[in-house]
């Protein structure tokens, strides 16, 4: 007890806690710092009245805080009285609760200078298209700056609030990725049933990848038929072609549901269709290797799944290549091109589903 | 004895109008002299005080200013206005009612407040 007056460092310990007590109360939207202010000149003049009466200033400061009462009550009688502020946090945010005191008007003005950047900053950034030849209305409905206007804004303004509620680095970063992933999603997902039913810019991914897979694909074969050791592939290079076929059977996938299914055949229709064609042969190719090494070394699990896989994704490019065709020629609505792509997914998953069930059994584990 | 959270809440316009009727002060010194005042009897939450002085200043009873206090730190300093004399004068002729009904009937039932059973004929079961 007699130590309370000599002892100094109680002094700085009880300040620590002051501080800790009233970073606490200004959590509150509605305690403004004035209100703290006053709440702590109580909290002060109810801990020297304590001392006073014998107690250290560990025991003061506790008994105060309990006199003060909860929290919870006190900010939510704050906010009963004080409603109108949570409504301006909402609006102006930050510490414009502050009122008269100086440094919120520094502050003000510093959040200001800050909004105003980040304004002209996000007034910039979506002029950036047009430097690219993409206008704002040109594309009605699915275009590119009406799909990505909210990536214009929004980061701006969640970079506003990052900054003014201190946001750890994790979070900023969690933020950043968020609107990255989102942008791309919405930039990639087909939105070809959206009620505008036009695709816009989605269908540029196939437009390159397209024609891109399709040079691909003929470059194997051609190296394939001039070489002629198609046969002796080696079961790296066999596995590299099941993979690239599921990409293209993804492509595909996804043209389809990306293209506007009312639109006449066009050119990449053509270029689909030599995709499906090359990839067809890259198919009966690798069927012939599977085959063959099966044949000179009998089954494994992995050419039996390989030989799944490739014998479903014939038949898929069959039919698609026929349809394509036929579509082309206009005798076959897109529509059941799509359906044929799109029962084909339940198709594949079923053998995905055998070979990762069933083989361990048949397989006894091997 | 304590006093209910009503009463207690009901009379808090009453006792700080009245207490700043007396001069000026702040939070601190109002609740103590409300608990000097009440014996201990009416005890208040210290922060509650405080939405009740800013309901006051809203409605325009009371004002406030900042000052530097003897202790060197920031104070803030309440002050009754007109409005809040007019509103006091209002409280204390309720108050004074609530206590006339009050006080005629409790020396009406005078006789039965020092004994512990009081029978009621009205209730006695029938």
């Amino acid at each position: 007890m007699d130590k309370k007056r000599t002892g100094n460092p109680t002094v700085g310990q009880l300040e620590k806690q002051i501080e800790a007590w009233r970073a606490h109360l200004r959590k509150s939207q509605t305690i403004t710092s004035q209100d703290a202010a006053e709440l702590e000149d109580h909290l002060r003049e109810q801990i020297a009245a304590l001392g006073a009466d014998g107690l250290s200033d560990d025991e003061a400061f506790l008994v105060a805080v309990k006199r003060m009462g909860a929290f919870d009550a006190l900010t939510r009688e704050f906010s009963r009285e004080h409603s109108d502020r949570l409504w301006k946090q909402l609006v102006l945010s930050g510490d414009d609760r502050d009122g008269g005191t100086e440094s919120a008007a520094a502050g003000w003005s510093r959040r200001m200078w800050v909004a105003l950047g980040l304004a002209i900053a996000a007034a910039v950034a979506i002029k950036i298209p047009a430097l690219f030849g993409i206008a704002f209305d040109a594309e009605p409905g699915g275009g590119f700056c009406p799909r990505n206007i909210s990536f214009f804004a929004f980061p701006f303004i969640a970079a506003y609030f990052a900054w003014d509620r201190p946001l750890p680095l994790r979070g900023r970063l969690a933020l950043a990725a968020v609107f990255a992933v989102a942008a791309t999603v919405v930039n990639a997902f087909p939105f070809a049933f959206s009620p505008k039913g036009e695709p816009g810019h989605t269908f540029v991914l196939t437009r390159i990848f397209a024609p891109l897979f399709a040079l691909l694909l003929i470059a194997f074969i051609v190296t394939m038929a001039t070489t002629g050791r198609a046969i002796d592939v080696k079961r790296e290079v066999l596995i590299l072609f099941d993979l690239l076929l599921a990409v293209v059977f993804g492509l595909l996938l996804y043209s389809a549901s990306a293209r506007d299914a009312i639109a006449r055949p066009g050119l990449m229709d053509w270029i689909q269709l030599t995709l499906v064609g090359t990839a067809l042969a890259v198919d009966v190719l690798a069927l012939w290797a599977i085959g063959s090494r099966i044949f000179e070394f009998g089954f494994t699990p992995n050419r039996v799944a390989a030989l799944g896989e490739n014998i479903a994704l014939l038949v898929n490019l069959g039919g698609s290549a026929v349809l394509y065709a036929g579509f082309i020629r206009g005798r076959v609505a897109f529509s059941r091109l799509c359906d044929w792509q799109k029962f084909y997914l339940y198709v594949l998953a079923a053998w995905a589903a055998v070979v990762a069930l069933l083989f361990p059994l048949v397989f006894g584990f091997a | 004895m304590s006093i209910n959270k009503d009463l207690v809440t009901a009379s808090s316009t009453a006792l700080v109008l009245a207490i700043l009727a007396e001069g000026d002060s702040y939070g601190y010194a109002i609740l103590k002299r409300v608990r000097g005042l009440s014996g201990g009897a009416l005890e208040w939450t210290d922060g509650m005080l405080y939405p009740v002085l800013h309901r006051l200043e809203r409605s325009g009873l009371i004002q406030s200013r900042w000052a530097k206090a003897e202790s060197g730190r920031r104070r803030k300093y309440y002050r009754i206005t007109g409005a809040g004399r007019d509103q006091l004068a209002d409280e204390r002729r309720q108050w004074q009612t609530v206590d006339k009904t009050l006080g005629k009937i409790w020396s009406a039932t005078a006789d039965c407040a020092n004994t512990s059973v009081t029978p009621v004929p009205l209730l006695q079961r029938s």
